[in-house]
């Protein structure tokens, strides 16, 4: 089996998941070759083969031109599968790279049994494995799903490639996160308020306990889009990531994005009036309880110790 | 202006699931369904653009079977024009390239200018269908909208990235833009404007004669997936549960003491 691994460059920096696009790779026991729209003076800690082509001359964000350039390499090394991050690069792209290659394309595999993958559905509640019924597949891993025991190291066997097509979209340049306001990412003890908080004015209970507890209130993000809260209490992907010696999620139900951003908590309690929220998976302890009754109840016990 | 807006019936995620007998999707017995809620904000962002554009025809599409037409209503007292329902039962064993497909078959000679998707289904997931769309149909495709702006011809959008960061994109119409959670925020429609939708146009028709392509993939099976929270699950009167707690936080975790 050949792998065809999209390694991902932002800003002047190689991003994380193409680490774990080795250890997928390690996984399925694939031979492996690399590609990269990046920069020479930034390369991946990878012995392998590495196609790059230029970030200043093919814009970081360009599909359509990317796209060419991985069908280009595709030609010539007759992969079997083309491997993204599941990322807003890698879905913006597979599904181009794998209309293109007629292949099918599966998103977000978070593990491979029998040599098919296996991917989430309905908020990471169920899962199903995919029959993929081309001779070719594009996949987009799961960030997180796979990890490397060690560090990667070595140095790529470099093959430049140059562009030669324009695309439709125009690339005018990165807007950086806001800043400013509280920072989570020091915070002992974070309560976090999810949509099962069910109004703007119960933001204030879960504030109250978190002020009991000594320490701040964050939010999950349709609290924060809703405009309940503010954008740098947000945690997970598009958010903070966190990492207190408590984390209380109440009426978060667990999504992928909201868990990477606080799965690094020492001790995690979460209230959910579903015993089957996602959020179980990471919690030490689920309290099945309606957090309108259970948050205030708590904060007045903790107040009065 | 033309404008599509594609959307998809979901289950509620806080939903009981249940495996089909076939196990190869969830039972759809028993659900309450509603908006994928990417799509309120790609209906949103639809009619925005056409009370923008004045002269605007705003198509809302949807493929599944007779129950959709619900949650068109909505999409049509949300403000779109008229509905095009494309009937299938066995819409839910449809993989993204077969739903993009049936789309692009509808939408190939009706000169669309913008078509709004979501960025992807809450059920499904794939994230796919708008991508697909795009390519099938040659037109430019942003993902993951989240600010979407149109003026003098030109389309000019942020994309969101991770870490909060946003790539600020350009491009020109014909363009299919996939919206992320947080682009807008979808109105609730009032009152008078359900009753004015119920007099809109909402045509069904079979969407197999627009499949033009085959599946490349399926579902070999669907199941829950084993359960490695170790976590403890406390349940009971609040009063005890309180308690119960406070003494494992004293226990587990310095933040008492
Ligand atoms: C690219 C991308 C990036 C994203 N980035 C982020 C991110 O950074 N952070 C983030 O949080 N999300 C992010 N999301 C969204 C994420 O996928 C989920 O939609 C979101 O986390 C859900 O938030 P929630 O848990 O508060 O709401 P829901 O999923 O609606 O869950 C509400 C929960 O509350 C429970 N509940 C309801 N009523 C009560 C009650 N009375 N008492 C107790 N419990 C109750 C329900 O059982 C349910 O489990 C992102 C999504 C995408 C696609
Ligand atoms: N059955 C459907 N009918 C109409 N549009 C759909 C359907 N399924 C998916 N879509 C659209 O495609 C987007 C992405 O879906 P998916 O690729 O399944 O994640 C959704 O947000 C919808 O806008």
């Amino acid at each position: 089996m050949k792998a065809l691994l999209i390694a991902e460059y932002r800003d002047g920096k190689l991003l994380g998941g193409n680490n774990e696009l080795m250890a997928f790779a390690e996984k399925i026991g694939a031979e492996s070759t690399m590609f990269l729209v990046g920069n020479e003076s930034a390369l991946p800690a990878y012995s392998g083969k590495l196609y790059l082509a230029d970030g200043n001359e093919c814009g970081e964000y360009n599909p359509s031109v990317h796209k060419d350039l991985i069908l280009k390499v595709v030609e010539k090394e007759q992969p079997e599968l083309v491997v993204f991050s599941h990322s807003s690069y890698g879905w913006d792209l597979a599904p181009r790279v794998a209309y293109a290659m007629q292949a099918a394309q599966v998103s977000e595999v978070v593990d491979v049994v029998d040599s098919m993958p296996v991917v989430p559905v309905c908020n990471a509640k169920l899962r199903r494995n995919v029959k993929v019924t081309t001779a070719k597949a594009v996949y987009t891993l799961q960030a997180g799903a796979f990890s490397a025991a060690e560090e990667p190291t070595g140095t790529p066997e470099v093959e430049k490639l140059n562009k030669d097509s324009e695309g439709k979209i125009v690339f005018e340049g990165y807007e950086e996160a806001e800043k400013g306001g509280v920072d989570l990412s020091k915070s002992e003890v974070i309560v976090s308020a999810g949509r099962g908080v069910g109004k703007p004015e119960n933001i204030e209970m879960v504030a109250a306990l978190a002020e009991a507890l000594k320490g701040d209130y964050g939010a999950s993000r349709p609290v924060v889009d809703a405009e309940w809260v503010e954008h740098n209490r947000q945690v997970g992907t598009t958010g903070q990531t966190v990492s207190p010696k408590l984390y209380v999620a109440c009426g978060v139900s667990g999504a992928i994005q909201h868990l990477a951003g606080m799965k690094k908590s020492e001790f995690v309690v979460a209230i959910n009036t579903d015993k089957d929220a996602p959020i179980g998976e990471v919690a030490d302890v689920l309290v099945v309880a309606d957090l309108k009754q259970f948050v205030p109840a708590l904060t007045e016990k903790v107040k009065s110790l | 202006m033309k404008i599509l807006v594609c959307i998809k019936q979901v289950p509620d995620m806080e939903s009981k699931f249940k495996v089909n007998s076939e196990n190869t999707w969830y039972d759809s017995g028993d659900l309450a369904w509603r908006m994928n809620e990417y799509d309120e904000y790609a209906v949103e962002q639809a009619v925005q653009l056409k009370e923008q554009q004045g002269d605007a025809d705003l198509t809302v599409l949807c493929i599944g079977p007779d129950r959709v037409k619900e949650t068109m209503k909505k999409a049509l007292a949300m403000g779109c024009d008229r509905g095009a329902h494309l009937q299938d039962d066995e819409s839910h064993k449809r993989e993204p390239l077969e739903i993009a497909s049936i789309i692009a078959e509808y939408a190939r000679d009706k000169e669309f200018d913008v078509v709004f998707t979501g960025m992807q289904s809450q059920d499904r997931g794939s994230g796919q269908v708008g991508v697909l769309l795009g390519e099938i149909l040659d037109m430019s495709c942003v993902t993951t909208v989240i600010e979407f702006g149109f003026e003098a011809g030109e389309i000019k959008v942020k994309r969101e990235l991770e870490g909060g960061v946003k790539a600020k994109v350009k491009t020109t119409t014909p363009a299919v833009l996939t919206c992320q959670l947080g682009l807008n925020t979808p109105r609730y429609p009032t009152l008078p404007n359900i009753m004015k939708a119920k007099k809109k146009e909402l045509l069904s028709s079979p969407a197999a004669d627009l499949l033009k392509v085959d599946s490349r993939q399926n579902t070999q099976t669907m199941y829950f997936p084993e359960k490695k929270g170790v976590g403890l699950v406390l349940e009971g009167e609040i009063a005890d549960l309180t308690d119960e707690l406070i003494k494992i936080l004293k226990e587990k975790t310095g933040v008492l003491a």
